[in-house]
């Protein structure tokens, strides 16, 4: 955001001089994680994980080239490769695991960063297209993680992908041609395999020109912060660089700890064990479960168990297994409250701490846990009250909340006061980052 | 009217979910599942102690090599090892002659130079080990229908791995009075063995470790028992399984130890430039 007192990027050297008239990219830099973008002073540890999102991004992309430089798309071998690349290759278990448990870095990372969004209000305007552009890049993960899941083409691989893709069967009139054109085939195979390398080594760039995106998106209001209280003078924010540089940098620090830990001493506790084994379409495994990162909406899909009027429960399972990632695009026309945090919204909060988290917790569970009872029935609990939450609970209680008294701003909230609040309205928008 | 759409479209998902709900609910309390055998008497693996476990885990080499003996001389009678090559057996401690002289005793798939035709040869340092069976079909037809699977990876492709190995070879036994008594249908068909280790408690693979001495350890081993090699074999396979096992340890040691390093300036840092900033 420009506000009235962001520094400007002066060129120091000759050369950044006639770089600047020419292709301003150090002028880019410096207005998008510099000294020239200006960030509320009293972030919390929440809104480190923007950064880390982006870093497990780029980690992805960078371990992701290496795999496929080794791997082969060919139902034939595509298992042996990646067994050989983990044995013969120099580092190739290195990249392998970092491989597959950065993808579940990415998602620790993106659902802290999601319910720092519902807890503070991030989706709410003038940040709505920010949040919209945030679960396109959901969306967009979930479809790669899924497909890069069926690379290696072990017995997981194969029974996800031929779930997963058997969904689409459910809808109605078109699904079952949709889903033979979408795998090329009548079950996962060859066709599949190939396509789903293609596009795994795509989406990636995809997610990347989204994020740059939401990004830009972000930085025209400027970032949000814990009080929801828009900033209003030069003593509410502090520049990127060094301030939040900083910030980002131990909190990267202590990511890579426990990322360390993860690759090299507990490298296969997120997989499953039969994806050591090789792909066999005659021999399904006892439990099909997805990756973990999947269960909670896994356990959506299953707790429709009866059919709904005439409805069929697998069609409305596909629907509200969708549904209940598309109801966030709603979230800022849902929630009505003019009050951003959580913070300073008794109600909501109560909901968010004993309604939203317990019943995550409770998907979370019984997705990766087998289809049959008690968990069938207590995931058919939390997902109602998943869905009650965000379409009944949200707008009913952002219209009779009585939210607590906000600070007047940002540095107030800090300082207990503010005497040099100039009161003055931020300028309007900026076009560039 | 938005707000209206939404408490409408909730209702929608709530009811079918209570529905849902209720029916199962319903089912649950008029017909209660049947217990099932494999429920009541499939046991978790014993636990297995190996040299390799923890963050610091080594492999014990001369075990190593006794779990290779007993690969070689039982399991490879039925099962692959598909994803080790004989050169990859100098990481348990035997020379380069030493491996020669192993892949040597293997016969190997290859092709006559003079007619083309397939024959098989000895095995050389860079081959890998030959597979017991020529397809499926013979496998299944060898093995009471079953195929033995791969052993490459078995340390990794079952939960608790190496203790299961280890469960499922020391496991074997008659079939509890009991069981039959409550579940007289579950008989163990003829042809499968018992194990309460496995899965569905009835196991196509015989017994393989059936005799004290089976196979002969050389001397300044441990007396090679039942309960000795499966805790050896068990071991070997955590090596097929993960042979770069040791090189991860020490490079998470060092890599774990500078990120500490690293983190910790990084926080003075953070703390420095903070400083005197309320936040």
């Amino acid at each position: 955001m420009s506000f009235p007192w962001v520094k400007h990027y002066t060129p120091a050297h000759p050369f950044m001089k006639w770089m600047d008239d020419r292709l301003p990219i150090p002028r880019l830099v410096y207005n998008a994680v510099g000294g020239g973008y200006e960030v509320p002073r009293n972030l919390n540890y929440f809104w480190n994980f923007g950064f880390l999102a982006g870093l497990c991004l780029v980690l992805q992309i960078v371990t992701g080239i290496v795999m496929a430089m080794h791997y082969a798309a060919n139902t034939a071998v595509a298992f042996d490769t990646i067994e050989m690349t983990v044995r013969d290759v120099n580092w190739g278990w290195l990249m392998r695991y970092a491989h597959a448990n950065g993808a579940s870095a990415f998602f620790v990372v993106i659902y802290i960063h999601i319910f720092r969004g519902f807890y503070y209000g991030s989706y709410k305007a003038p940040r709505e297209m920010v949040w919209l552009l945030g679960v396109v890049i959901f969306l967009l993960m979930m479809a790669t993680a899924f497909m890069g899941y069926v690379l290696p083409w072990g017995q997981m691989s194969f029974w996800g992908a031929k779930v997963i893709t058997g969904l689409f069967g459910a809808i109605p009139f078109v699904g079952e041609p949709l889903q033979q054109w979408l795998l090329g085939g009548f079950a996962p195979d060859n066709a599949a395999l190939n396509r789903f390398f293609s596009l795994h080594y795509l989406l990636p760039f995809v997610i990347l020109g989204v994020v740059i995106l939401h990004i830009w998106a972000l930085h025209i209001p400027g970032s949000s912060n814990p009080t929801g209280v828009e900033v209003k003078s030069s003593s509410d924010t502090v520049p990127f660089y060094p301030f939040y540089v900083a910030k980002d940098g131990w909190a990267i620090g202590v990511f890579a700890i426990l990322f360390a830990i993860a690759v090299f001493y507990f490298p296969n506790a997120l997989g499953h064990p039969d994806n050591y084994i090789p792909a066999n379409p005659m021999s399904t495994p006892a439990h099909i479960v997805p990756e973990w990162y999947f269960w909670p909406f896994y356990a959506i899909l299953r707790a429709f168990t009866q059919d709904f009027f005439f409805i069929p429960a697998k069609l409305m399972g596909v629907l509200a297994m969708f549904g209940a990632i598309l109801v966030w695009f709603f979230l800022p026309w849902l929630d009505k409250s003019p009050v951003r945090s959580g913070g300073y919204r008794p109600l909501y909060r109560k909901f968010f701490f004993f309604g939203l988290i317990p019943a995550m917790a409770v998907l979370f569970y019984c997705g990766g846990a087998p289809a049959a009872e008690p968990y069938v029935m207590f995931s058919q609990l939390a997902a109602l009250y998943y869905f009650a939450h965000f379409l009944i609970i949200i707008p009913v209680v952002s219209a009779i909340e009585k939210p607590l008294p906000l600070p007047f701003s940002i540095t107030e909230a800090v300082l207990g006061k503010d005497d040099e609040a100039q009161l003055s309205v931020p300028a309007a928008p900026a076009s560039a980052v | 009217m938005a707000r209206i759409l939404s408490i409408l479209v909730g209702l929608f998902f709530t009811v079918a979910l209570a529905w849902s709900f209720g029916k199962g609910a319903y089912t649950q309390i008029t017909e209660p599942p049947a217990a099932t055998a494999e429920h009541e008497f499939h046991l978790h693996p014993k636990e297995l102690h190996l040299a390799s476990d923890g963050p610091f885990g080594k492999f014990d080499k001369q075990q190593l090599q006794r779990g290779f003996q007993v690969y070689k001389e039982v399991c490879s009678a039925c099962h692959s090892l598909s994803h080790v090559a004989f050169r990859d057996l100098e990481q348990l401690g035997y020379s380069e002659g030493q491996v020669k002289t192993i892949a040597a005793g293997f016969q190997v798939p290859g092709v006559d130079p003079t007619t083309g035709e397939a024959n098989t040869r000895p095995g050389t340092a860079t081959d890998y080990f030959p597979k017991p069976f020529a397809n499926d079909i013979a496998a299944r037809a060898a093995n009471n229908n079953a195929i033995p699977p791969d052993l490459s990876l078995m340390a990794k492709a079952r939960h608790d791995g190496a203790a299961y190995v280890y469960s499922l070879l020391t496991g074997f036994q008659a079939q509890p009075a009991e069981l039959l008594k409550e579940f007289p249908d579950s008989k163990t068909p003829a042809g499968l063995h018992y194990n309460p280790y496995f899965a569905n408690l009835n196991l196509a693979m015989a017994p393989p470790l059936t005799g004290d001495g089976q196979v002969e350890y050389g001397p300044g081993n441990p007396k090679p028992t039942v309960e000795q090699m499966s805790k050896d074999v068990s071991a070997f396979l955590v090596w097929t399984a993960e042979p770069k096992l040791e090189k991860r340890n020490q490079t998470g040691f060092a890599v774990v130890l500078f990120l500490i390093f690293a983190t910790v300036l990084g926080y003075m840092s953070y703390r420095n430039i903070w400083a005197g900033k309320k936040h």
